[in-house]
């Protein structure tokens, strides 16, 4: 039997030179380990640092390589390196350069311990919190730099997540990526009850969908007897072709449904989304950057992959089932981040409401699918992740000071915001632009990625492809759209119209309702102006609140906000050159 | 030589590297802003005057000046320019008002009237307000020279935001806020709206890398049911900018909660887009569905001109009112353009010109009243009396500013108003019955309000304020002496404006 199976097994031919930006980051984050374990506290986090991000940049430089070697001109075209276990694409190309942009940016910000000169994180993650040990550590100055191997192994999962040609292979990469980001996640230094919480709550329902991919993949491989991608779709389409009822068929059906809900859980997808606004608040929020980024990022990948063999080779009932479904959740995903997102008052609930909205307009741009959607999704992608890493890097600068002046936590009720505009005009610029660029305000980055995704999917709805005609996806996202203005215009509004607590209470008006609100008086305002409507819902915070300062950052988290915004507004303005390599690049 | 240049690029540039300028003066340099502004706003001034050199009148219908770049050509859109005698005008028209906006701003109007704040701090807003006056002239300039749908649709979203802030940071009372969000809120929705049908009609046209191109795209939608919805995803866009019943709801409080100067600009010459875009895109683009859409059009018109003519009587703030005769003469305009006689359309040409003009006359006289207020900025038309013996050159220039908007013989407001009414009468007997309405109702309100604040018994405390002093006249009299001379010698317009309306009726008989 063994002897047998021994000459059955063929090694599988490897183009390692396809596999470089992989090995180079999974490599660094062994020897970050390596690193971690063996070098002095001292001189560690310097040397961390400059592995993390020299990873980063090799590894990107290295794709650019094999892009233009593959891609270019004359390029010599799709290479599966590991016979069909990766896809080494133009698709696969796409998606790892956008997420290497996004994750060195995200990285970037997460370097950086800003004027108050502490990191993000907790100084030592075991100690239980509130016990004498971790004051103890506090007071030692403990660090620890775990969180720089487990950024870099995260990373590596998402590489490999949306190159992946079979089952095993993605459900490898995604625990790759999703295991340390449960760790990162409980790793906060401030409110770190909230923090583990959150990694609790992630790492359940992460199990969970983790589970459901799984059980997924069993009913794929009991149906077509392979676990490769390629391989199920043949089968499928055998099945389709032959006229006759598969006797599995639901099989496929279901594994199909149980595979993508894996998968939209990582996107963040109503049904799905629970978990991210509780996990986007409790975990650092460096972290939140990079997972609203990153993870999305690399799972949306996997989505389009998985979507585009279903609709290459799947049988026609179940192509109905699975992107019906997907209209479902791209609806219920749109209306959740909408209206959720009009309610919250924590900024970064604010954003993970956001960027759940965004995971429904990215689900509809992939149902143009046509070639014009690949590189549409992808500068959604782009756009969308440089924003979002720029916003999150503006929340780890505003932060609360105690009485003494301590530099505490960051100031993440939205009330807290107000009258940053006067005090702190780039930050709040930068920030506005963000935020427009979510609404998808012209002569921003995101009008154009919404602008190009939406008029891809209308092409193909113009010309009768696809089993059904997306349009009303488009009319519904455009509708979600605006009403989404409304928050991010509200944050707007409290940044640049509303005096900041501490300055009207300098001019002596006072608080009259509610343990915690004030009323949402400004500058010219007369006293009486203000309807107990206008009290109810209010987020002003009383002058009891604790100080607001913007801290200064070291530099990192500065660079990052600047390029941020440099490319909102300049691929708002002129978005030609990125559209034409993507073109060139997808062909489209 | 002035052919070989772009010169409406360079109208659009100036003012952006002004605003940059702005921007970077230090805080503490502010006391040189408004300066900086004017020299930037005059030098706009004699770009513009090097325009109309290199215009050639006699080919007024045609587009000149024309600048064409790819833009993004991955979704067909151009950087494409070109002016004809009407977008030239209004041009004209955003670009006169500018430095009388800024002047009028110069020291304290609309902005810094906070209690309490310093002398410097109102000098640092000044100076990002004008900045914010700049960026928008930078708009108006482009989206009156626009000739792709793509960038006007950009150009039309763009220039909200600097207005927002306008409103929002350098309005005045309680509620400019919830102004500045209910403005920003209508014409996103509004825009939004006009998105999907820019969609929609860029797949009907050629597509490829020049398919949002005005030229490519007139008249090409086949199917007469999707004309009839693109054409309305348009209308709405633009009916909510001109305003028109019943989604003029946002401007009277806009005008009431913004600057004075900011509602010049808002009124005089945003509005005026969707007039514009009714004339240069919906009619082109859609003739046929203009045509079937003109009946309930006319209706609306009609309903804003007595409407607005109503609720301007009734109104106890002077802002408001300014804002719900605009309702009422937008109604005007509207009606001469549906008219599709190249009378009723040059006559409403010349209507978004003048009204430019008279309302903008208003909205800086109103301003300067109300500095002469008890508190410095009441806009009730209650708080005052009596003021003509007070200061009798505001009173004047006030008078003659509502003799504009009651379209009184002699001004060029009364040109414009009787050419739209006669289009009117010839297409339809019972809309022009009921549009001349329209100008009893301006007797009205304009005669009324002018008793109530000029004449009667003077309020005690308002005895000793100044009249108007030599800036503020001189932001007055180039507006009092364009209506005089385009009253009497109104040809200087129309010779501009007769010949895009031909070509725009010629257009709709095409269609048929």
């Amino acid at each position: 039997m063994i002897t047998q199976l021994l000459t059955e097994f063929q090694a599988p031919t490897i183009s390692w030179t396809y596999l470089l930006p992989i090995i180079i980051l999974a490599g660094s984050g062994i020897l970050s380990v390596l690193i971690e374990a063996l070098v002095r506290d001292s001189v560690r986090r310097p040397i961390q640092i400059s592995l993390m991000i020299g990873a980063q940049v090799a590894a990107f430089i290295s794709l650019i390589w094999l892009g233009v070697k593959s891609f270019g001109p004359n390029g010599s075209g799709t290479v599966l390196p590991v016979n069909q276990a990766l896809h080494f694409d133009a698709w696969t190309v796409g998606i790892q350069a956008v997420l290497l942009i996004c994750s060195l940016l995200a990285t970037l910000v997460l370097i950086d311990r800003t004027s108050a000169k502490q990191d993000p994180f907790v100084a030592t993650a075991a100690a239980v919190p509130g016990s004498e040990y971790e004051e103890l550590a506090r007071q030692r100055g403990l660090q620890q730099t775990e969180v720089f191997p487990l950024v870099l192994f995260a990373i590596t999962g998402m590489m490999v997540f949306p190159a992946a040609g079979d089952l095993v292979t993605m459900f490898v990469a995604l625990e790759v990526l999703s295991l340390p980001l449960y760790v990162l996640t409980a790793m906060a230094r401030r409110r770190r009850l909230l923090s583990q919480e959150a990694a609790f709550k992630y790492f359940v329902l992460g199990s969970f969908a983790s589970a459901l991919f799984l059980f997924g993949s069993a009913l794929l491989y009991g149906y077509a007897g392979t676990v490769n991608l390629y391989g199920i779709a043949q089968v499928a389409q055998a099945h389709g072709q032959s006229g006759q009822i598969p006797q599995f068929g639901l099989m496929l059906i279901l594994g199909g449904f149980l595979l993508l809900a894996g998968i939209l859980f990582k996107i963040g997808a109503a049904p799905f989304q629970a978990w991210t606004p509780d996990v986007y608040q409790g975990a650092p929020t460096p972290i939140t950057g990079f997972m609203a980024a990153c993870t999305k990022i690399a799972a949306v990948g996997v989505l389009l992959r998985v979507l585009n063999y279903v609709v290459l080779l799947a049988p026609v009932d179940t192509q109905r089932a699975l992107i019906g479904g997907l209209w479902v959740v791209a609806i219920l995903t749109m209306i959740v981040g909408t209206v959720a997102g009009l309610t919250q008052t924590d900024i970064k609930r604010m954003l993970a409401y956001s960027s759940i909205g965004h995971a429904g307009f990215i689900i509809v741009a992939l149902m143009g699918l046509n070639a014009s959607t690949l590189s549409a999704v992808v500068f959604y992608l782009l756009a969308y992740g440089v924003a979002t890493v720029g916003a999150f890097g503006i929340v780890t600068l505003v932060r609360e000071v105690s009485e003494g002046g301590e530099v505490l936590g960051e100031a993440t009720h939205i009330g807290q915001w107000a009258g940053l505009g006067k005090r702190s005009p780039f930050i709040a610029g930068a920030f506005s632009l963000f935020l427009l660029s979510f609404a998808g305000l012209p002569l921003t980055a995101g009008f154009i990625a919404k602008y190009t995704a939406f008029s891809s999917v209308v092409a193909t709805g113009v010309s009768g492809m696809g089993v059904f005609n997306p349009v009303p996806l488009v009319i519904v996202a455009i509708v979600a759209s605006a009403i989404s203005l409304f928050f991010y215009i509200r944050v707007i509004v409290l940044m640049y119209f509303v005096a900041p607590a501490e300055e009207r209470a300098l001019t002596g008006e006072l608080a009259q309702a509610g343990p915690n609100l004030a009323d949402p008086a400004e500058d010219g305002d007369e006293p009486s102006s203000t309807s107990p409507e206008a009290v109810r819902t209010s987020v002003v915070l009383l002058d009891s609140a604790p100080h607001v300062e913007v801290v200064k950052s070291e530099g990192p988290t500065l660079a990052v906000i600047v390029v941020a915004a440099a490319f909102v507004v300049i691929a708002g303005i002129y978005p030609t050159p990125i559209l034409g390599v993507l073109t060139s690049l997808f062909g489209g | 030589m002035l052919d070989s240049l772009p010169m409406l690029t360079i109208l659009a540039v100036v003012p952006l590297i002004g605003a940059i300028v702005l921007w970077s003066l230090p805080a503490a340099k502010s006391a040189v802003a408004p300066k900086v502004a004017l020299g930037f706003a005059g030098l706009e001034l004699v770009l513009l005057v090097l325009t109309f050199m290199a215009f050639d009148r006699g080919n007024a219908g045609e587009f000149q000046l024309t600048e064409q770049f790819s833009w993004i050509p991955q979704i067909g859109a151009s950087y494409a320019l070109g002016v004809n005698g009407l977008s030239l005008l209004l041009i004209a028209l955003a670009i006169v008002l500018v430095p009388l906006v800024v002047l009028a701003a110069w020291k304290e109007q609309g902005v810094g009237t906070a209690v309490g704040e310093r002398a410097a701090v109102a000098a640092n807003r000044l100076r990002l307000y004008l900045a914010l006056v700049m960026v928008l002239t930078t708009f108006m300039v482009l989206i009156f020279a626009a000739r792709d749908v793509f960038l006007f649709h950009v150009v039309f979203e763009a220039m909200l935001i600097p207005v927002y802030f306008m409103i929002g940071s350098f309005g005045n009372g309680a509620r400019r806020r919830y102004a500045a969000i209910k403005f920003l809120l209508f014409s996103l929705v509004g825009g939004l709206i006009m998105l999907v049908a820019v969609f929609g009609l860029y797949f009907q046209g050629p597509r490829g890398e020049e398919g949002f191109l005005i030229d490519n795209l007139t008249n090409v939608v086949a199917d007469p049911t999707l004309e009839k919805w693109l054409f309305i995803g348009f209308f709405i866009a633009f009916a909510i900018k001109a305003p028109m019943f019943p989604v003029h709801t946002w401007l009277p409080d806009t005008a009431q909660h913004a600057p004075a100067g900011t509602s010049v600009l808002l009124v005089g010459v945003l509005d005026k887009i969707g007039t514009y875009g009714m004339l240069v895109l919906c009619l082109p683009l859609f003739p046929n569905a203009s045509t079937w859409a003109a009946p309930v059009i006319i209706v609306l018109a009609v309903i804003s001109i007595i409407y607005g003519g109503l609720l301007a009587i009734g109104q106890r703030d002077l802002m408001r009112l300014i804002a719900y005769t605009s309702v009422s003469h937008f109604g005007f305009i509207v009606l001469g353009i549906f008219t599709f006689s190249s009378a009723g359309i040059t006559g409403s040409s010349f209507y978004m010109i003048n009204h430019g003009l008279s309302t903008g006359l208003l909205f800086l006289v109103a301003g300067f009243l109300f500095l002469r207020s008890r508190d410095g900025s009441s806009q009730l038309i209650a708080e005052y009396g009596g003021m003509q013996r007070v200061t009798p050159v505001l009173a004047g220039v006030f008078f003659v500013a509502g003799l504009a908007a009651l379209s009184m013989p002699g001004l060029s407001t009364f040109i414009s108003e009787i050419t739209v009414l006669i289009a009117t009468f010839e297409a339809n007997k019972w809309a022009g019955a009921f549009a001349a309405t329209g100008v009893v109702l301006a007797a009205l309100y304009v005669l009324l309000t002018y008793q109530k604040i000029f004449t009667g018994p003077k309020v005690e405390e308002l005895s000793d304020k100044p009249d108007l002093n030599a800036r503020e006249k001189w932001v007055v009299a180039p507006l009092l002496a364009l209506m005089l001379i385009l009253g009497f010698v109104p040809n200087i317009a129309l010779n501009y404006l007769e010949a895009p309306s031909e070509t725009s009726v010629s257009v709709l008989e095409g269609a048929h």
